[in-house]
């Protein structure tokens, strides 16, 4: 590899880069770890083994790309440069597909998208609904990037915001570009980026630290890592101009021990920008140097907090401290540190390079740009999504995530993962921005949003969230330690319908005093999931309390299966496939259940055939037991 | 005084040095050595300790709160059940009794013959194929009763 001494030299390598990709076309497959989990290794294998059969060697260039968005339909492959995008492609497809497309561009129909409503199959990537009416400024690249390859994020222009700012710009200048462009924080709190790059920067104290926050603990949000493991360099690129701004020399990538691909991919972009000499001493020969380690989290939801984080970066177990003083003043070592988090660092080449204006246009007055969110539950497209700042929930949720599937009602999404509230039907208006959310008592949080349908209890998730908390509070300060599990106490009581009067009372006094006397943002927001649902949803929790009966059929305690005997037609197959053998009944005999028996594991429902439908739930009435030996009604 | 160890085990050892014996890398030669060994041993916790003069005790603090150490043994074979708000919603704890029932064990412990260590996660992140159970690496979306007994018969057989 040569090394770079200057911004020309990185021009000229880019177009050296360019000159070699010239008329080739480009295979690109999801091989990132959502589609791993589908196998997407073995049709990379298959690509690269067929295109070797059939002599297209040279001719076309593979490339093993992280996440594009469309989990639901991984392995995904797109084939540039007309475009054509292939869904859950499997390993026997791949013949078909380097015969025709790859060696003739022809396309290949059964591989494409099919639109569920009008049964169109769609060609193009971009033409898909999904995508339709994104704007996929920063994780739009993973396709275009192979996840191992520096050069290709080279040809898309990359580190050209980095000599940009090297040769020309003072730190001062680099800083106002990232405060004038209005870009906040995108790991939840929304802090203006710019603004806490100055702090650190006028601080007093060296040697100072850049951290990327990778610790993206939040369940259902999986936004940083597909960035990690599919664009490495861009956050790299962003850490590098901080570090530039601000005056360190040192940085450290903080990521979660979850996520072992994001931690190889970005292991193996630091060796590469050290190679090409963008990172370490002397970057394109203009005397500014960084360092860039490498940390793995052990697993603590709380390191996600900046001065847990840097706690658990000092080898000591992470536990939050009173801020101020902020680590912008005293972090790291005790020295002045600038957090970000990894979609906010991939975010600033963009604005560096296309100018703080370009940044404004997108979003709203007080929101500017886009932002990611991992839209997933119970919805038709799962995926992760880039829409600009404003866009209703509404449109999220439906234009994009196509609504929710088998016939089912929608009843709320939840943004903001545990620290985040549920927002009901009557609000899918809502333009999605900080102050919008905050207004709901829902937040942006890092971007998670989870639909909810009719089957889904609000007071268990509730309990849910409330549980997550309280395994992961750190137990340092009383207010979250003790409030967070009294008000699991009483979600779990009135999951189990031994709910009391006054607990709905209870909980809004517990969480309000979790939420204002908690050290840090865990406890300050562990409320946020009881007194939202409380707020919309006080219904559910009142059915549940006073007559024991979970409307949404899915608090087990409250809940019993039921054969209708004049639906049952005596199949045996609930009978023998029931594991606690509570099931009676024999040929031509109306199957029953034994309540008494029943450990509610719910097989019956899944294994009586839909053309019966004869097992269902019920809640809050007494299951009447059918006299024994009923003859079955043969329809 | 330290009571010198017995036997140093060679691995940890290698791991340490790989660290230069930096103590504010404490935790990362944790990870290494549980990724390792499985689990963490009293004797290697007092290796680390000697090695890296960190107090047991810190070391002790720091096992205990991460989640990725583990100081009893594990399994031979590890089954993972995403509890992750996705997974959540769309029934990983149905999911999960079922792999509770077949196995007879709850979560966060391992059989008695230390054949399968049964753990949850908080969010693995693929939500699209939820609720997500993961064996030895391979991942398993939406699995039914029946493909959860075929996949734990199938590991017994293999050891």
């Amino acid at each position: 590899m040569p090394r770079l001494n200057s911004a020309a030299n990185l021009e000229s390598l880019r177009q050296q880069i360019l000159n070699s990709h010239k008329g080739k076309r480009v295979v690109a497959i999801t091989n990132g770890t959502d589609g791993r989990t589908r196998h997407s290794e073995v049709v990379f294998r298959a690509l690269n083994d067929e295109i070797k059969k059939q002599g297209l060697v040279g001719k076309v260039a593979v490339k093993s790309t992280g996440c594009h968005g469309f989990c639901e339909q991984e392995p995904t492959v797109l084939i540039m440069p007309e475009e054509i995008c292939y869904v859950g492609v499997k390993p026997e497809d791949v013949p078909e597909i380097v015969s025709q497309t790859l060696a003739k561009g022809k396309v290949v129909g059964r591989l494409l998208y099919q639109d569920p409503t009008s049964g169109e199959r769609i060609i193009k990537e971009s033409e898909i609904p999904f995508y339709k009416s994104q704007d996929r400024i920063v994780l739009g690249n993973n396709r275009f990037i192979d996840m191992s390859r520096i050069d290709d994020y080279i040809a898309l222009g990359g580190y050209s915001a980095l000599a940009k700012v090297l040769s020309g710009m003072t730190p001062q200048q680099a800083i106002d570009e990232v405060k004038r462009s209005g870009l906040r924080g995108r790991g939840g709190a929304g802090f203006p980026t710019g603004m806490k790059w100055e702090f650190c920067r006028k601080a007093a104290g060296k040697p100072k630290y850049v951290i990327v926050n990778c610790d993206e603990g939040d369940p259902g949000a999986y936004m940083d890592r597909s960035l990690m493991e599919g664009n490495p360099h861009s956050v790299l690129e962003g850490l590098l101009i901080g570090a530039y701004a601000i005056g360190a020399a040192e940085g450290y990538i903080y990521v979660r021990a979850e996520y072992p691909l994001a931690v190889e991919n970005v292991e193996a972009a630091i060796k590469q920008a050290e190679d090409y000499g963008l990172l370490g001493d002397n970057i394109l020969g203009s005397g500014f140097n960084l360092k860039v380690h490498v940390h793995r989290g052990a697993g603590a939801f709380v390191c996600g907090e900046e001065t847990a984080l840097i706690a658990s970066l000092e080898g000591r177990i992470g536990e939050p401290r009173q801020r101020p003083p902020f680590p912008a003043t005293s972090g790291l070592w005790g020295k002045p540190t600038n957090i970000n988090n990894v979609e906010t660092w991939a975010n600033v080449p963009l604005i560096i390079n296309k100018g703080a204006d370009w940044f404004r246009s997108l979003g709203t007055e007080r929101s500017q740009g886009t932002k990611i969110f991992s839209l997933v539950g119970k919805l038709k497209n799962t995926g992760l999504v880039e829409a600009p700042m404003g866009m209703t929930l509404g449109d999220i949720v439906f234009n994009i995530g196509g609504g929710v599937p088998d016939g089912k009602k929608f009843k709320a999404v939840q943004t903001g993962g545990p620290s985040g509230g549920v927002i009901p039907e009557s609000l899918l208006d809502t333009p999605v921005d900080y102050e919008e959310l905050s207004k709901l008592g829902a937040i942006m949080g890092s971007g998670g949003m989870i639909v909810m349908d009719e089957d889904t209890c609000l007071v268990d998730v509730a309990r849910y969230f409330v549980n997550f908390l309280a395994g992961e509070s750190c137990g340092k300060c009383v207010p979250c330690r003790e409030g967070i599990y009294q008000m699991l106490k009483i979600l779990n009581r009135i999951c189990e319908g031994r709910g009391q009067e006054g607990d709905i009372e209870s909980l809004q006094e517990i969480g309000e005093t979790v939420r204002d006397f908690s050290l840090c943002a865990l406890g300050k927001t562990a409320a946020n999931p009881v007194l939202s649902t409380i707020k919309y949803f006080r219904d559910e929790y009142e059915e549940h309390i006073k007559y024991k009966r979970c409307p949404a059929l899915a608090c087990k305690e409250l809940i019993s299966y039921y054969i209708e005997p004049e639906k049952c037609q005596a199949c045996l197959i609930c009978l023998r496939e029931c594991p606690a053998e509570a099931i009676t009944g024999d040929k031509k005999v109306v199957h029953v259940i034994d309540q008494g028996k029943c450990t509610k594991c719910g097989t019956c429902l899944e294994v009586c055939p839909p053309r019966f439908g004869a097992v269902t739930k019920l809640s809050g009435v007494k299951v009447s037991e059918p006299a024994r030996k009923t003859e079955v009604v043969r329809k | 005084m330290v009571q010198t160890l017995i036997v140093a085990d060679k691995e940890v050892d290698e791991i340490i040095a790989k660290y230069q014996g930096d103590k504010s890398a404490l935790i990362q030669v944790l990870i290494e050595v549980q990724r390792q060994k499985r689990w963490l041993s009293k004797e290697t916790l007092k290796q680390v300790s000697e090695r890296l003069g960190v107090a047991l005790t810190q070391i002790y603090h720091i096992t205990t709160f991460y989640k990725a150490f583990s100081l009893t043994p594990r399994g031979r074979h590890s089954v993972t059940v995403c509890l992750g708000t996705a997974c959540q919603v769309r029934g990983a704890p149905r999911l999960m009794d079922n792999i509770t029932q077949t196995l007879k064990i709850n979560a966060g412990e391992t059989s008695t013959d230390e054949q399968f260590s049964l753990d949850t996660a908080r969010c693995l992140g693929c939500c699209a194929i939820g609720p997500v159970m993961v064996v030895d690496g391979e991942y398993y979306g939406k699995p039914s009763r029946k493909e959860v007994e075929q996949v734990i018969s199938a590991k017994e057989i293999e050891t």
